[in-house]
């Protein structure tokens, strides 16, 4: 680990101001730690920001805001949460361990790096590490990686439960930093790799995180469903975090569909939801909707198996969703 | 009984390798090889040694002598690059964080050549080793394959493939070392044997082995990882005469999977013929695998078959290919573990093949004597354990039909395998004398890797003296005590024991201290075919949506001489079992082919069983008698409940769903993709 | 720089590099060898600690960030001699055979019988489900075990939980 400077900060607005370039946030440090000790992050000096009063979660009108610096335990297991947004409960308590998510925090959970083997492992290339250095997962171990919007620069995947619920639930992301005050809807919050995989996220360098805000849950049904080969403490082959209002008229009035494991952000399966609003609440429907949305998949040989995978997961989560 | 370190280990006060407290210790932290062949050009050391408490660097550029100049060990001796991983300099520093930092800006430069990593059946470069480990011919026949083959009513053509396995001991291996005034070496190492590790530290420094002491009171597991000496124990030592301070060394997780040893994949092809009662007409079992450049492993794969079932032609065959790979070695049951698991799961698809049930056709095939050899065997109670698992499991109630049982997604199977371990021991001294207040002190340099070496040899001597076990105090892990063979080869317990043993009858005459050697004893063995038996049954869902694979039961049923300690031998029985487990449904290092080396090197992207995964594994033995092995009448119990557990749970999830996967492990993405 | 930690009741003043993780600053710096490093990435929970009361990684926390908490080791666990409940159902119930993670498992173990709310495998998110088999071994799934005494282990928390 190279040598840091580390300071705490007061408030958020400190936190910001303290920013310079080569500063990071700290906050429960569950994968920025893990990431230095590996070499993947190198910074000159952290700005720890996990004690800021950004710890709480409120109930406003009727939307709920999460602090930043929630930890993911409290917010899995706060009563409001389990009551209004029992998908996101589910997908905070799938993620990581008991220990892990203590003391991880929400605004963290969501700006967690990939776990490519490449990326973690600075001895070897990787685009996303070392822009313009190659991405050896292309032809190597691309097993748990992308399958719907990598570039030929990066395949690599986001590790986030929290954030495939966020992403299903439209929750929005409050932010603060060097050019002032803004609110990213999410899935917005990650982007794609293109050309820059380097960036996961649209922040702009000194740009921290506050709160995450729920908007009121979505009507209709809702489940988080985990797949893995370990029945536990491990990360997603593939999620899916689904939304699904089905009229009394059999009709679906109201779908949403988020994936995880299968892209460089959690992945809106808009194509499929599309196809499935208006229509039906059938396993043919849903069936033809997986179908259009992995149209657009682009899996490589060692990652095939997530089409399948997929494909299953959405029409037996849709299936039990609309019984 | 409960075990004798039980309150030291759950009160934190136990002291490993890297635990004990040394006065104005060092670090020490490697530099390894970015490339997979080729030689070291340079390493430039400066920008390290400019760091804040930097001592020295290590490297061939100026490299410490050694007396002994090859293999793993040989650290800088050489500037050759054997693998990506390989150890080519070290930081010594006066804090961790120091000596890992200043690691990372070492220069290395290389100049490279173009490398071979990966295992095929058809490499042109595959070779027949001399023996395989430890001693076994290369290669068996009996026999006519062919005409085997021919008669036969069914025949089975299969090839079954394992990947590189980790053994992953929870303590990551370390040492911690230090010299005093007269040049005497002392390592504190995680050793499966101090007896061992002093030998070969002796040899490799070129001391005389009084010169050296190695202690490894407490081992955070090893499972055949910490039984050769690693390169953590040659460096430490090596960082300590060159800064004249003790120093330690604890390898990183990632840094385990490179210089610690790990299963060798294996390819393996099974050739079996049965006549239509389904005795065996032909059994061929071939394997292929991997060693390095460096030094030859020869893992015995296709061992067990020499010893499973009657087959008037029989045929063995071990083929190895020098790759540009750290080397093999041991990990739980190396040989019987991955053969047997081959093994059995083309028995099963034989069973299908003649319409017969599986635990059935194994009983219909029980040899009279040792297949290869003809030995009688010591005793042999495989059929004992399949009938008693088939009850105990419910098995008479299957339908072999496979696909068809169904828990909304989820499909069920069952399955099952024999396990089998040899029963060996090694000679081993022991010294036992009564103190002041008229307790036993035994002493024996055995080592405690979790087995509960300590538990079980305090038992032994008890009962060989007549005692209350709570008179007896055995004293192990330390290389200074009377020399002991590792805890390995599942012959820990019956090595010691019978030194332990034969030490209490000498003090019982003596009436103050008795000691042992049984080399002469152990030579003395009658000629019998020596092995432990089991079988093994398990219960699999697998979700139909997603490939998932839960093991809802497992059953182990063994045979393995008279069980010294109930407690500690099904804990024993059940852990190698859920290793088993692991190797059946998710343990898996890939190999970079682009770059040499491994990939998925931690705890994150390697998975072993978490708790969520262990269900209802349950383990129980037969009570067998058997006179020839050794003064307990035990065989060991380390190493055969892995043996089996994956072709149980891959023919289990046969049943389950009609899909043969044939290359482990057993993941969703396979079963996905038939 | 100079933080102080209350350890185990005790309270203790160190210099430390803010390299250093709680981990390192425990087993190097204060002698207290009971939280074990068995990956040093959060991916084994052998170095599971509680942190003002909650179970923690010591390994992902850097010391100079745990500044002013308190924490409570393995050798924090029993009540002078008398062992905790946990400690003496692991060794009747044989729940760990080499003991390289136990001290993880047993921290942790303190730490998850505290810990209110539902799990991953709770069935219905709005009740508080009892401590069953399969509740304790989700929870317990950040510890890992390569001997596997998994059976045991929930076979003793079990018998505390009651």
């Amino acid at each position: 680990m190279k040598p840091f400077d580390y300071t705490r900060a007061a408030s958020a607005a400190q936190a910001v101001r303290e920013y310079a370039p080569g500063t990071m946030y700290l906050g429960g440090g569950t994968n920025l730690v893990d990431l230095m000790r590996l070499g993947v992050a190198e910074p000159d000096r952290l700005v720890d920001v996990s004690r800021l009063p950004l710890d709480t979660i409120e109930s406003v009108r009727d939307r709920v805001r999460v602090g930043a610096a929630v930890r993911n335990t409290d917010l899995a297991v706060d009563p409001m949460i389990r009551a209004r947004y029992p998908m996101l409960a589910r997908a905070v308590l799938t993620g990581a361990s008991g220990q892990v998510r203590n003391v991880a925090t929400v605004a963290g959970n969501l700006l967690q790096r990939t776990r490519c083997a490449y990326f973690q492992d600075v001895t070897r290339p990787c685009n996303k590490r070392r822009p313009g250095s190659g991405c050896p997962a292309i032809a190597g171990d691309h097993t748990n990686l992308a399958i719907f919007g990598a570039s030929e620069a990066c395949v690599a995947t986001h590790p986030s439960d929290m954030a495939v619920a966020l992403a299903a639930l439209e929750a929005e992301v409050h932010v603060t930093g060097p050019g002032g005050d803004r609110i990213i809807p999410m899935p917005g919050l990650h982007r794609l790799p293109g050309e820059e995989p380097e960036r996961d996220t649209v922040l702009e360098p000194g740009d921290l995180i506050t709160a995450v805000e729920l908007p009121p849950p979505p009507t209709g049904a809702t489940v988080y469903r985990k797949v893995r080969e370990r029945a536990s403490f491990a990360f997603a082959l593939v999620s899916i975090a689904a939304v699904l209002d089905v009229g009394e008229d059999g009709v679906v009035a109201g779908c949403r569909i988020a994936l995880g494991g299968v892209a460089h952000a959690p992945w809106r399966a808009e194509r499929a939801e599309q196809a499935l609003i208006g229509g039906p609440a059938t396993g043919e429907a849903f069936l033809r909707a997986a179908e259009a949305e992995l149209e657009q998949a682009g899996p490589l040989p060692r990652n095939a198996y997530k089409v399948p995978l997929t494909r299953n997961l959405i029409v037996s989560t849709l299936e039990g969703l609309a019984s | 009984m409960n075990r004798i370190e039980g309150r030291v280990k759950v009160t934190g006060l136990a002291t490993y390798a890297a635990e004990y407290p040394v006065e104005n210790v060092t670090y020490a932290f490697p530099v390894q090889s970015q490339i997979a062949k080729g030689r070291v050009r340079h390493v430039d050391a400066q920008a390290a040694l400019a760091m804040p408490g930097v001592l020295t660097v290590l490297s061939g550029e100026d490299p410490p002598p050694l007396a002994s100049g090859a293999g793993e060990l040989a650290l800088f001796q050489s500037r050759e690059v054997a693998y990506r991983g390989q150890i080519v300099a070290a930081v010594v520093a006066d804090t961790y964080e120091n000596a890992r930092a200043a690691a990372a800006v070492v220069r290395v430069d290389y100049d490279p050549d173009d490398h071979d990593v990966s295992l095929r059946a058809d490499h042109p470069g595959l070779y027949k080793p001399d023996h395989v480990n430890p001693a076994y011919p290369t290669d068996t026949e009996k026999g006519d394959i062919e005409a085997g083959l021919a008669r036969a009513a069914a025949v089975v053509d299969v090839t079954y493939e394992t990947p590189v396995l980790h053994n992953n001991p929870m303590e990551p291996h370390a040492a911690l070392a230090s010299w005093d005034d007269e040049g005497r070496l002392l390592v504190y190492d995680t050793a499966q044997g101090t007896t061992l590790s002093r030998n070969t530290l002796a040899k490799v420094f070129g001391l005389p082995k009084e010169r050296v002491r190695v202690v490894s009171r407490h081992v955070g597991g090893g499972f055949g990882s910490k039984g050769t000496t690693r390169p953590q124990a040659v460096l430490a030592a090596m960082a300590a005469r060159a800064v004249g301070r003790p120093v330690k060394l604890v390898l990183t997780r990632q840094q385990m999977y490179d210089v610690t040893g790990y299963r060798t994949p294996t390819i393996q092809r099974l050739r079996i013929g049965a006549d239509a009662e389904g005795r065996l007409t032909a059994l061929e079992h071939v394997a292929y695998e991997q060693t390095s450049t460096l030094e030859e492993f020869a893992e015995q794969t296709a061992t067990p078959t020499r010893i499973m079932y009657a087959a008037p032609a029989l045929r063995t065959a071990h083929r190895l290919v020098r790759l540009d790979v750290a080397t093999p070695s041991w990990m739980r049951a190396p040989g019987e573990c991955p053969g047997m698991y081959a093994l059995e799961s083309a028995l099963d698809e034989l069973a299908y093949a003649l319409g017969m049930d599986p635990v059935e056709l194994r009983i219909v095939n029980e040899p009279e004597t040792e297949p290869d050899r003809g030995l009688p065997f010591s005793s042999r109670n495989l059929v004992g354990c399949l009938r008693e698992g088939a009850h105990r499991f419910g098995w008479e109630q299957r339908d072999p039909a496979p696909g068809v049982r169904r828990e909304g997604e989820w499909l069920i199977g069952t399955g099952v395998a024999a396990s089998t371990y040899p029963a060996r021991r090694s000679p081993s001294k022991a010294r036992a004398v009564v103190q002041d207040d008229g307790d036993v002190l035994v002493q024996v340099a055995a080592a405690d890797i979790g087995t509960g070496a300590r538990t079980a040899l305090t038992r032994i001597a008890a009962e060989a003296l007549g005692l209350a076990p709570e008179r007896v105090h055995v004293e192990l892990g330390d290389s200074d005590l009377p020399e002991a063979p590792v805890a390995g080869g599942s012959m820990g317990t019956a090595s010691w024991g019978s030194a332990v043993v034969r030490a209490c009858e000498e003090l019982k005459s003596d009436g103050r201290e008795g000691t042992a050697d049984t080399t002469e004893e152990v030579q003395g063995d009658a000629a019998f075919s020596r092995h432990a038996f089991g079988a093994q049954f398990a219960e699999v869902r697998v979700s139909s949506v997603t490939g998932e694979v839960r093991v809802s039961r497992l059953l182990g049923v063994f045979a393995a001489g008279r069980i010294v300690d109930a407690k500690l031998a099904r804990s024993q029985f059940i852990g190698g079992m859920t290793m088993g487990m692991g190797m059946g449904l998710m343990e898996e290092t890939l190999t970079d082919e682009e770059f040499g080396g491994f990939l998925r090197r931690d705890l994150a992207q390697y998975h072993v069983p978490a708790c969520a995964d262990v269900l209802d594994v349950e383990a129980v033995w037969l009570d067998e008698r058997d006179s020839e092995l050794n003064p307990m009448a035990s065989k060991g119990i380390g190493e055969i409940g892995i043996v089996g557990t994956a072709a149980a749970i891959g023919n289990a999830v046969y049943h389950a769903t009609g899909h043969r996967v044939r290359e482990l492990p057993i993941t969703p993405g396979k079963i996905l993709m038939f | 720089m100079e933080i102080t930690l209350q350890v185990n009741g005790r309270p203790r003043t160190v210099d430390v590099d803010p390299r250093m993780s709680l981990l390192d600053l425990l087993r190097e710096r204060l002698g207290l060898i009971g939280a074990k490093k068995g990956c040093d990435h959060g991916q084994c929970g052998a170095c599971t600690v509680l942190i003002d009361g909650r179970r923690a990684l010591s390994c992902l926390a850097l010391g100079v960030a745990v500044d002013g908490s308190e924490v409570t080791t393995v050798e924090g666990l029993a009540d002078g001699d008398e062992l905790h409940p946990l400690q003496a159902a692991f060794i009747e119930h044989d729940a760990f055979q080499c003991g390289y993670c136990t001290p993880g498992q047993l921290c942790s173990a303190a730490g998850m019988l505290g810990e209110p709310g539902p799990s991953a495998v709770t069935e219905d998110l709005l009740v508080d489900p009892g401590l069953t088999p399969e509740e304790i071994r989700e929870r317990m799934s950040g510890n890992l075990c390569r001997c596997g005494a998994y059976v045991n282990i929930v076979t003793a928390i079990s018998e505390v939980a009651r």
